[in-house]
């Protein structure tokens, strides 16, 4: 039987780790695009927009992440669509974020006074010209702290994708653990490494938040 | 020609019928002070001359032009009708300079430097020039007010409509935004304003409406208005005729 020192273990999970990174940054990323145009779609005047948005953050925000894996993954798996796990696990990581992301940045859109767009509509500017000079930038500020908050989410969510047979963080700790017969000190890794990533984000996340209302302008 | 044509407006708020039947002719240069108890509908009106209300009967006409819903005409009623608000409304992200630009950059497609000379004579002529950069919360009420007079103005609108534009103000702060507004009016500029300074719609307006439960209830010039009110109603909100 081979035998593994702690670097042997700890070597491979952050390689490992690296998927990990880039299936939250792809997530984070796509996610915020789609986000956007769910925001666009939830704020629009269009009641049939409005009502999409609405349907799409309940839908993602109603079910378990897990099951949205598994639906992308087995689901057109059954429609006869042959999807790799990094393809399922990246949209659906995606989908979920951006309805995530959508509500919350709908919520700064909200805070920004009602004043703000009467006094824009009064000087003449459309709405997209509203959004686009006066609202966005404002809401802009205060969203950025949540937002860096919720890449935490993100981070922590791809640890599902090992279930479908994604290999990223834990999913290599469960290789590992089944070569070394060490749990322990795999899993503790594991999380040490999650922790890593997790933990000065959410310091960031805290400091944006105070920042912001300790000064409450943002030039 | 009048300048402004109000013919039975009506405005409702669910079965809160608010505007009742508004009738008002404003000619060119005209002064026009509202005055009324809270809750007569004195900003729904105003509202509803700058689009920010739908109407829900009646009719609007500004230089002829018909007020309709949508938002092209929207666009154009506005580029001729100015508003300030109580609450002054600067957008607190830009500086004072870059308030009274945007709106002209972005609706007018003005190009940046002429927006901004624009901009340097507007602030200028409401006694802020030096304050082109300082941002919104670096001013005081008064001079944030003034700022959005000088963004309206920028716009070169032939009328402005204020609601209660001195209302947030502390008291030491009134004079500086009424020497403005003073000052629009002696240059012929067309006003509708909401107005709780008495004192000052008696000296500088043209004419006073009374309105009264979503109705012109009394309309006259401000000597008239004031001093020989006919109806009871204004004679108890002048404070007259209690006795
Ligand atoms: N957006 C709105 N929704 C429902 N009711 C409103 C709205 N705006 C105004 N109202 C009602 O319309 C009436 C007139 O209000 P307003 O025009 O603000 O009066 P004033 O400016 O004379 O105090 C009030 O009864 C007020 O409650
Ligand atoms: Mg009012």
């Amino acid at each position: 039987m081979i035998e593994f020192s702690t670097w042997d273990i700890l070597r491979n999970l952050i390689f490992a780790a690296r998927w990990t990174v880039l299936l939250s940054l792809v997530s984070f990323a796509g996610g915020g695009v789609v986000g956007l145009m769910i925001l666009f779609a939830r704020i629009s005047k269009s009641k049939a927009l409005r009502r999409f948005a609405i349907g799409y953050i309940e839908l993602f925000q109603g079910t378990p992440l897990l099951m949205q894996l598994f639906l992308a993954f087995f689901g057109l798996g059954l429609l006869g669509v042959d999807v790799p796990a990094w393809l399922a696990a990246g949209s659906a990581l995606i989908l979920w974020s951006a309805a995530f992301l959508a509500e919350i940045w709908r919520g700064c859109v909200e805070a920004v006074a009602k004043g703000q767009w009467e006094a824009s509509a009064s000087l003449g500017m459309g709405r997209l010209q509203q959004l686009r000079y006066v609202i966005l930038p404002q809401a802009l500020r205060v969203a950025v702290p949540p937002t860096v908050g919720f890449s935490v989410q993100v981070i922590k969510g791809t640890a599902l994708t090992s279930i479908i047979g994604f290999t990223e963080l834990s999913k290599a700790g469960t290789i590992v653990t089944n070569a070394t017969f060490q749990p322990f000190t795999v899993y503790g890794l594991v999380a040490l490494i999650y922790f890593a990533l997790c933990w000065p984000l959410s310091r960031y996340a805290h400091s944006l938040e105070r920042k912001l209302h300790v000064a409450h302008r943002g030039h | 020609m009048s300048l402004i044509a109000v013919t039975e407006l009506k405005k409702r708020f669910g079965a809160n019928e608010v505007l009742k039947g508004i009738n008002l002719d404003i000619m060119p240069g005209e002064v026009i002070a509202i005055i009324g108890k809270s809750g007569s509908g004195k900003s729904t009106f105003l509202r509803c001359i700058n689009g920010l209300e739908t109407v829900d009967e009646g009719s609007i006409l500004v230089a002829g032009a018909q007020l309709l819903p949508d938002e092209v005409h929207l666009k154009a009623l506005r580029l001729k009708v100015g508003m300030i608000f109580q609450q002054f409304n600067l957008f607190p992200h830009l500086s004072a300079g870059r308030n009274v630009m945007l709106s002209q950059m972005v609706v007018k497609k003005t190009g940046k430097a002429q927006a901004e000379a624009m901009a340097r004579r507007q602030l200028e002529r409401v006694g802020l020039a030096h304050k082109f950069d300082a941002y919104p919360d670096e001013l005081s009420g008064g001079q944030q007010q003034r700022v959005a007079i000088a963004r309206a103005l920028a716009m070169e609108p032939i009328a402005l409509l204020c609601d209660e534009i001195t209302s947030a103000l502390d008291p030491e702060l009134v004079a500086e935004v009424l020497a403005v507004v003073r000052e629009l009016a002696a240059e012929g500029m067309t006003l509708m304003m909401v107005t709780h300074e008495m004192k000052f719609a008696r000296d500088v307006c043209s004419r006073v409406v009374f309105m009264h439960e979503g109705r012109v209830h009394e309309v006259g010039p401000p000597e008239e208005v004031f001093s020989a009110p006919k109806t009871v109603e204004l004679q108890r909100f002048l404070g007259h005729g209690h006795a």
